[in-house]
């Protein structure tokens, strides 16, 4: 039985904050921060967004661009490491949201920012041994960084969801594969507002060793080369890392211009592959194939090999707004602002 | 407001569920046990009804002074909507220029956080509107 995505719905916040602006506040020349990174302007969530709301409207979107009834959807799981509550699920209000309630399983997941990819391979798994119908795995943040750490220049906001299932998919999933080891590159504790890392080890040892390692077995388990796949899309903490671990993979960056968003949207942690693919599924063309590998601090990678299928001609993409509507029309803020909208002046 | 009250309004907080009079065909926001025009001749056939998540502004203020849950928002936009339905809803109008905002502007419903009492209470969630996407 073929397993894949039947529907997907992205969305990212209308707020924007450049480096530049960020640099302004703490000394720092934050253009030069920003060519450094890769990063343009970062998303900002509104003081009434957080995950659960985020998550909401991406799944309200994938809901709209297909004919699913809500009461078929059989787990809802919402990846992310910043849900709103540390006891009490997000899943439970997206399902309300979308009336996919009562007979269906929820959890909420937390690696770092791969914990929506792991939502899709939990779906792969309950719908290939028919124990669900459909599946929905969110990826979604509204990431974390101290006031003048490197991090905030680029922890934003936004996240995507993925209906899987056997049926009408408009995109094959033809394997997956993970890589995991206990790399402790970035962290936050219970109770912290915000994480930690460990500077440059977050690099080689981390996010270099893992995304290679996955992507190569991936390579090996399909056989395959880069040359094989239309489209590209790896983890972005920044704009730098993604660019660099294609171009040692072998793939162009015509391969993963699509995949590419933390330019223009800086960091959404868990929402980046799933926006990342979200961005390649609203260009992509049927016969096309899709290499995807995520990243998780802490650590790991979930790897996939994806093909667009004939449905997608069928698929009602217009149903929501794409990926490259939601980078159109921001609102810019000052950093006053930005403050007051991340919470972060103390108040009396 | 308790635990228990704001759970009790989750349909339509959530999904805008209000109700149809099964006898004349009205529809009401929020949810009615009797239609007020029909009255007992509605008993029993009050449906749930959901709103279409689109209307328009049918008129609107800015509120300058703000309850302590929307002390990050001030200033901000509360807005009558004439839903795609006929029915006016009251809501907050976000994600937009206040400068920008006119009568007749089209707008959708979004699922925001309404507000969170204390770090220690629920997050209370339910509709907004923002500007129709273009």
């Amino acid at each position: 039985m073929d397993v894949g995505i039947v529907s997907y719905g992205a969305y990212v916040p209308r707020y924007r904050i450049t480096p530049a602006e960020i640099g302004k506040t703490w000394g720092i020349d934050g253009e030069a921060m920003g060519k450094g990174l890769l990063i343009h302007m970062k998303s900002v969530p509104s003081p009434d967004e957080d995950v659960i709301t985020i998550a909401t409207e991406a799944a309200r979107n994938m809901m709209s661009r297909c004919n699913v009834d809500p009461k078929h959807i059989g787990a809802v799981y919402v990846g992310s490491e910043s849900h709103p509550y540390a006891v009490k699920p997000s899943g439970t209000v997206v399902a309300e949201a979308i009336r996919a309630t009562p007979e269906m399983t929820a959890a909420d997941l937390e690696f770092a920012c791969k914990a929506g990819t792991a939502g899709i391979q939990m779906c792969m798994g309950l719908v290939g041994s028919k124990m669900i119908r459909y599946g929905i795995a969110i990826g979604a943040d509204t990431s974390q960084g101290a006031p003048g750490d490197a991090l905030e220049y680029s922890a934003s906001a936004g996240g995507a969801a993925y209906l899987i299932g056997s049926e009408k998919i408009i995109a094959k999933i033809n394997k997956t594969l993970s890589y995991t080891t206990d790399t402790p590159d970035f962290w936050r504790r219970e109770g912290a507002p915000y994480p930690q890392h460990g500077g440059r080890f977050t690099g080689e040892p981390a996010y270099f060793k893992h995304i290679g390692s996955a992507a190569k077995r991936l390579f090996d388990a399909m056989g395959s080369r880069p040359e094989d796949y239309q489209h590209a899309v790896f983890h972005q903490p920044n704009g730098k890392f993604p660019t660099r671990m294609a171009k040692e993979l072998g793939f162009n960056d015509q391969q993963i211009k699509f995949g590419l968003l933390t330019p223009f949207i800086g960091n959404t942690y868990s929402g980046a592959v799933p926006l990342g693919l979200a961005n390649v599924l609203d260009n992509a063309r049927p016969g096309e194939r899709i290499f995807v590998v995520a990243y998780g601090s802490g650590a790991g990678s979930d790897a996939f090999d994806i093909t667009v299928t004939d449905e997608i001609e069928k698929y009602n993409r217009q149903a929501a707004p794409t990926v490259a509507d939601r980078l159109k029309d921001t609102l810019q803020l000052d950093y006053g602002r930005y403050a007051k909208f991340k919470g972060k002046i103390m108040m009396g | 407001m308790s635990v228990a009250r704001h759970w009790r309004e989750t349909p339509g907080r959530y999904n805008l569920v209000g109700t149809k009079c099964g006898n004349c065909g009205r529809i009401y926001f929020p949810r009615r046990s009797i239609c007020p025009e029909c009255r007992r001749a509605s008993f029993g056939k009050m449906e749930q009804y959901m709103l279409k998540d689109h209307g328009t502004v049918f008129t609107y203020s800015v509120v300058h002074e703000a309850s302590a849950d929307n002390n990050n928002l001030k200033p901000y936009a509360i807005a009558m909507i004439r839903m795609d339905d006929g029915v006016l809803v009251t809501g907050q109008l976000v994600d937009v220029d206040l400068d920008k905002v006119e009568i007749g502007m089209p707008v959708r419903a979004v699922l925001r956080k309404l507000g969170d009492e204390s770090h220690i209470a629920t997050i209370n969630y339910g509709y907004k509107f923002v500007p129709k996407d273009k």
